[in-house]
């Protein structure tokens, strides 16, 4: 018995746990969460220092000035810069409305049994690598787009501008599809998310005073994600922007500014992709860095404003839902 | 009055059965590519996977046969990498904000983690050429595992993070109450409950980055052969099938087409194996 005893003491005689241990771990952890902020400024600072030489040479001109040819060192970024902002809009165009109403279809209309499969799906959708969708671009929906879809374009809606002249099949607006379809996953899943949060109140609500389903939908529940439902469509541009190999397998890779969008074009992403092995002097790669600097620059702002949408949504509903 | 009441009500009837009708047509389409690209892969791709695909290295223009072993090896070795990188950053990234971090500071984190993800992935094979092929004067597969891997801290630290937050708090109580110091209440106890949360996090990254081709274009740049040295520049399967995407030749087509059927079979299995993972929880961390 008093053995017994004494072991019971001795064991509250054990030291309390290492501080050092305790703290040395958690500075190690937060050591690891800061990489996340040190590889932005990494970013941002290599970028900066690959294209010093450029920014310096050109100034805004590499901005506002189209030719792009690189055996006389003269750059200028607006071909593509247009090139990303018109497919990265038709995209949009595209991929907006087909999202919204999945996500609706997914949370509010849908019979419950289908919801989860469809779902998965979607998932699946966003899974496929960019470059084997650019593959099945190539060898499938171009030849497609360029003996059905495109001359009926140009036969009706020739008169508009924006479908004339010569069919390749590889153009701006095939770039624009398969950029929409490379982020109709990610707009998906994110107002789905948007309207799984509205309160099941709203809807009961609306439903009380003998709304139909899709008065439901559209007073109660659209109404009220507005907000999240726009920064889906920011972080889908933010995507579009940035999305590269698709789109540099079916744009043409042609630095022009054409009205027609069956003309050849260019991105931002694309032209890195296609040229930087082949910058065979320093000012070219510098350009092309600067062309990596511009591009951070206009997917950075876009996911900023797409994620300050989503969280300030996310505190102003909890705090309504209180 | 009345008939006019009961035909607005059948108007606004019809019009939610439209809207229901409209909104499954858009469901249809989004996943329409899905069966599009299925389709065209088995079709294209599957007569030509066969035993050589897997086991011998690409054939020079002309000469018909040969397979991708180099660039599936390839694909191996830079994943390898970029776990080393991308794993231990990611998991205890994971572990500050969701046990140590205050409100503040997590909420900044988190941010900064998100627009991360949002980087554009050819941006990463810029700045590790500017940091590591410009340095060492060489593509290798050293500088594309990195870029990978820095393209997986972010998103293996948010699902890292998102699993641990699930654990109860009773388990920490409980360990703490024993007098268990906080560093292994979290790596024994809160980590070990969550451990299959996490490896779904990794499986998922590694099957995110599995299939890009942007940042590895001029950082692992390909090879047509075995890779010796981790130094020197390594094949990979999604750099393999861009290149014989965009030749002239019929027969890299053909293994442009084999060689995508193979990484999308790979991707999808690892999904499936995350599904089977996750099976048995309650929350689902997709």
């Amino acid at each position: 018995m008093p053995a017994v005893e004494g072991r019971a003491h001795a064991k509250l005689e054990v030291p309390p746990p290492s501080r050092f241990a305790d703290k040395a771990f958690e500075w190690l952890t937060l050591a690891m969460a800061l990489a996340v902020v040190l590889l932005v400024i990494l970013v941002g600072w290599q970028l900066a220092r690959g294209s010093s030489a450029a920014i310096q040479k050109f100034g805004f001109h590499f901005l506002a000035t189209s030719t792009w040819d690189p055996v006389a060192e003269q750059f200028g970024a607006l071909p593509f810069i247009y090139g990303t902002v018109v497919s990265s809009l038709i995209a949009l165009l595209i991929a907006v409305p087909l999202s919204i109403a999945t996500a609706i279809y997914l949370t509010e209309l849908a019979p419950l049994w289908i919801r989860q499969p469809l779902t998965s799906l979607i998932e699946m959708l966003a899974a496929i690598p960019s470059v084997i969708l650019g593959l099945w671009g190539i060898f499938v929906m171009i030849p497609f787009l360029r003996d059905y879809p495109f001359p009926f374009l140009k036969k009706y809606l020739g008169w508009s501008g924006l479908f004339t002249g010569p069919i390749y099949g590889v153009s701006m607006l095939a770039g624009g599809i398969i950029i929409a379809i490379m982020i109709l996953p990610i707009i998906t899943s994110v107002s789905r998310e948007i309207l799984r949060s509205v309160p099941n109140l709203q809807r009961e609500a609306a439903y009380a005073l003998g709304a139909t389903r899709w008065e439901v939908t559209r007073i109660a529940v659209l109404s009220y994600a507005k907000r999240g439902l726009f920064g889906a469509v920011i972080l889908g541009l933010g995507r579009a922007l940035g999305e590269t190999m698709a789109v540099t397998m079916v744009i043409g890779n042609t630095p022009q500014i054409a009205t027609s969008l069956f003309a050849p074009g260019y991105t931002l992403a694309s032209v890195i992709a296609n040229e930087f092995t082949e910058a065979t002097t320093d000012l070219y790669l510098e350009a092309l860095f600067e062309i990596g600097l511009v591009l951070f620059g206009i997917t950075i702002l876009a996911n900023l404003i797409g994620q300050l949408l989503l969280r300030t949504l996310k505190t102003s509903s909890g705090t309504r839902g209180a | 009055m009345m008939a006019l009441r009961h035909d607005n009500h059948s108007w606004r009837k019809i019009k939610s059965a439209l809207a229901s009708a409209l909104s499954m047509l858009a469901a249809v389409l989004v996943i329409a590519p899905l069966g599009l690209v299925f389709f065209y892969l088995l079709q294209k791709g599957a007569g030509s996977v066969n035993w050589h695909f897997f086991t011998q290295l690409p054939k020079p223009v002309g000469e018909a046969g040969g397979g991708m072993a180099n660039a599936i090896a390839g694909t191996g070795e830079l994943l390898g990498i970029a776990s080393l990188i991308g794993i231990p950053i990611g998991v205890l990234g994971g572990v500050y904000l969701a046990e140590y971090g205050s409100a503040r500071s997590n909420w900044w984190l988190r941010f900064v983690a998100d627009i991360l993800n949002g980087v554009p992935s050819i941006t990463w094979g810029v700045v590790v050429y500017g940091m590591v092929v410009l340095t060492f004067k060489s593509f290798s597969a050293y500088a594309g595992g990195l870029a990978l891997g820095f393209m997986m801290i972010p998103l293996i630290m948010r699902t890292t993070e998102e699993v641990l937050l699930l654990v109860p708090n009773g388990y920490r109580e409980a360990s703490l109450a024993l007098g268990i110091s906080r560093w292994k209440t979290i790596v024994h106890i809160v980590m070990k409950t969550a451990s299959k949360g996490i490896i779904t996090g990794i499986l998922l990254a590694l099957a995110r980055i599995a299939g890009e081709t942007a940042p590895l274009l001029f950082t692992a740049f390909g090879n047509r052969f075995w890779n010796r040295n981790l130094a020197e520049p390594i094949a990979a399967l999604p750099l393999q099938i861009f290149s014989y995407a965009i030749s002239p030749y019929e027969d890299w087509h053909r293994q442009a087409w084999a060689g995508a059927l193979v990484l999308v079979v790979g991707i999808f299995v690892i999904n499936v194996l995350v599904r089977f993972l996750t099976r048995d929880r309650t929350v689902r961390i997709l």
